[in-house]
């Protein structure tokens, strides 16, 4: 096989890698403030991309204008959510969160299964086809979209935690729930903001995998799944973490992808998962918690 | 031995249970064909459920990935009867060992290097994932072809090699689940339960009394994954058939936590009434809904879901406390 192939597939691979790091974002930033793991985070992501299809199939809108608008939706969705049903839940234990957002991700799949069927869903945007040469490189034009499009979103959500009051006020819910408390933040608003910001981040991450792969009502768990891989890959709490883990994964996936068999590239990210969990549990990126 | 069996139960306790017992001996008598293979199913989740609840409910490890042991236990007697024509009560001996070196590895492995709470979760949500994607490309198990057993019209029920109609799979999982009730108070009242408990609780405040968590974490994993292997011999004896995709698959895992959630996290009868509770309500939406003439695939779990989200946000700590109340059944506040 010539180098060329490889060096095309690496590039697929991380470009794709930076959406799947964005939706992993989502999921660090959610479970470093709030402390509850969004095991519905695939299944939101779901959501994203159906309402991406069906504003394509429908109106012929581009999923890249919809971007904003969904990824809002989404964070709508994500603050009734928090605010209405999850805020009671964050001092329960782990396993009764999970319960409930186990029960969210099942009436999220069977509703979409009862609006879209099972069938595969995709978008057939005008530049589907295209690409870009650069040398020997040839680029998709909608990864590179796409993976330019969760840069700006990656580094919109950045410069909102590390420059501004509410952002910085988040923060300080992270770090310290009693102190938050203490010095009058209202932390359950916070909590469900933190929240809606990490479904934005999901929501933009599925309208942009939208054009990349086709959707059905069921891709949702594994989705959740990769999210948790990178998210601990790349260290929880850290968002350049996040994408660093996404492109580890993305590229490892595409690359076992061509020298294995296609089937078996999820075994590769889980081998990446259980050594990362013994040798780095804090992750590439993650700082080390006493 | 039977006075330490029913040591510190209320008559009343007791009177219950064994109305209980009873009127699941008699079941299959008075059952429509239908109605029994809910209860097969109910049963199976009881004693998955109970077999999962030691390790979260005693030792307070959260497994999401026990789909891993039935799996393991299914595949490896399917294939021996398969290949080898070694039937379901040997295969077990196998079984048995190899879950419960998976479980003992996967225990290893996270509290060696100190892997907790959620962490923890998503290693065993992983190993799952890897069994079932590793299953796929196995040749020997047929791969994600699937692996057959061979059936026939069964008029006799064999229950060496476990071939024979529904009502015998009924009563060997009955005898399952009252034997796993049975063993699980057992280890709750000896002083591993007492161990799990603490560490359950404080596993710092454990370590520091002296208890080598390290240990007792391990003999929970591994009593839960060989008791889990169990339930995957029956499963693969009563399904006849195998796929990776459908054994090991995450949401198999979610279906044996549900039950013991809903029923109660670290009691006795908690797993036991959440089988009846959840199988019992998925069952009655289907035909619910099939009465009323909705048979739009997913409307059943979209409500299933919705109930699901009532009780964890009404009862937060399961079905079975507060029905325990409502049978005079808790022990008086002092």
């Amino acid at each position: 096989m010539p180098f060329d192939i490889y060096l095309n597939v690496a590039v697929g691979g991380i470009l794709t890698g930076l959406v799947y790091g964005l939706m992993a974002l989502g999921l660090s930033v959610i479970f470093g403030v709030v402390r509850v793991v969004n095991f519905a985070h695939g299944e939101m992501m779901t959501v994203a991309m159906y309402i991406a299809v069906t504003l394509f199939s429908a109106f012929h809108l581009d999923p890249l204008i919809m971007l904003v608008p969904i990824a809002a939706t989404l964070g709508a969705f994500g603050y009734a959510l928090q605010a209405g049903v999850i805020n009671p839940f964050i001092t329960r234990p782990e396993h009764s969160q999970f319960l409930l957002l186990v029960a969210v991700a099942i009436i999220l799949v069977n509703i979409l299964l009862i609006a879209f069927g099972p069938d595969a869903k995709t978008v057939q945007v005008s530049y589907a086809y295209d690409s870009y040469q650069l040398g020997p490189l040839i680029v998709d034009a909608t990864k590179a979209y796409a993976a330019l499009a969760a840069l700006v979103v990656a580094a919109a959500l950045f410069c909102f935690f590390q420059y501004t009051t509410l952002g910085t006020a988040i923060r300080a819910c992270a770090d310290n729930y009693t102190g938050a408390l203490v010095v009058g933040l209202d932390v359950k608003h916070l909590y469900a903001l933190t929240f809606a910001l990490g479904s934005a981040c999901v929501g933009a991450a599925g309208v942009m995998l939208a054009l990349i792969v086709d959707v059905t009502p069921s891709i949702g768990p594994a989705y959740t799944l990769l999210a948790f891989i990178i998210v601990i890959t790349g260290g929880l709490g850290s968002m350049p973490g996040a994408l660093i883990g996404g492109v580890m994964i993305g590229l490892t996936e595409a690359l076992a992808g061509l020298l294995f068999t296609p089937s078996a590239k999820s075994m590769f990210s889980f081998a990446i998962l259980v050594l990362v969990l013994l040798f780095r549990p804090q992750g590439i990126l993650g700082k080390k918690v006493a | 031995m039977l006075g330490r069996l029913t040591e510190g139960l209320s008559a009343r306790t007791l009177i219950l249970l064994l109305l209980l017992l009873a009127v699941m001996l008699a079941a299959p008598f008075f059952a429509s064909d239908y109605l029994l293979t809910v209860l097969i199913l109910i049963l199976y989740f009881a004693y998955v459920g109970q077999a999962w609840n030691i390790m979260m409910g005693f030792a307070g490890q959260l497994s999401l990935g026990h789909a891993l042991y039935v799996g393991l236990g299914a595949y490896t007697a399917a294939a021996l009867y398969v290949h080898f024509g070694i039937g379901p009560w040997i295969g077990l001996l196998i079984a048995i060992p190899i879950a419960a070196l998976a479980g003992a590895f996967i225990g290893y492995l996270a509290f060696r290097f100190k892997v907790g709470g959620v962490y923890f979760a998503i290693l065993t949500i992983a190993f799952a994932e890897f069994a079932r994607v590793g299953f796929d490309h196995l040749a020997f198990t047929k791969g994600s072809s699937g692996l057959f057993l061979p059936v026939a019209q069964y008029s006799k029920n064999d229950l060496w090699h476990l071939r024979g109609q529904p009502v015998m799979f009924y009563y060997v999982l009955l005898v399952a689940v009252v034997a796993a009730f049975i063993g699980c108070r057992a280890l709750l009242q000896s002083r591993i339960g007492y161990f799990w408990l603490a560490i359950r609780e404080d596993e710092e405040a454990a370590r520091s009394a002296g208890i080598d968590t390290f240990r007792y974490k391990m003999i929970a994993v591994v009593i839960s994954a060989a008791m889990t292997s169990f339930a995957g011999v029956i499963y693969a004896f009563y399904y006849n058939n195998l796929f990776p995709e459908q054994v090991f698959h995450i949401s198999r895992s979610i279906e044996i936590i549900l039950g013991p959630i809903v029923g109660g996290v670290g009691t006795l009868f908690g797993p036991i009434l959440g089988a009846f509770v959840l199988t019992g309500l998925a069952e009655s939406l289907t035909e619910g809904l099939h009465a009323i003439g909705i048979d739009i695939p997913g409307a059943k779990q979209v409500f299933y879901g919705i109930c699901l989200l009532f009780v964890i946000m009404a009862l937060p700590d399961g079905v079975w406390p507060w029905v325990k109340r409502r049978l005079g059944l808790a022990e008086r506040a002092p």
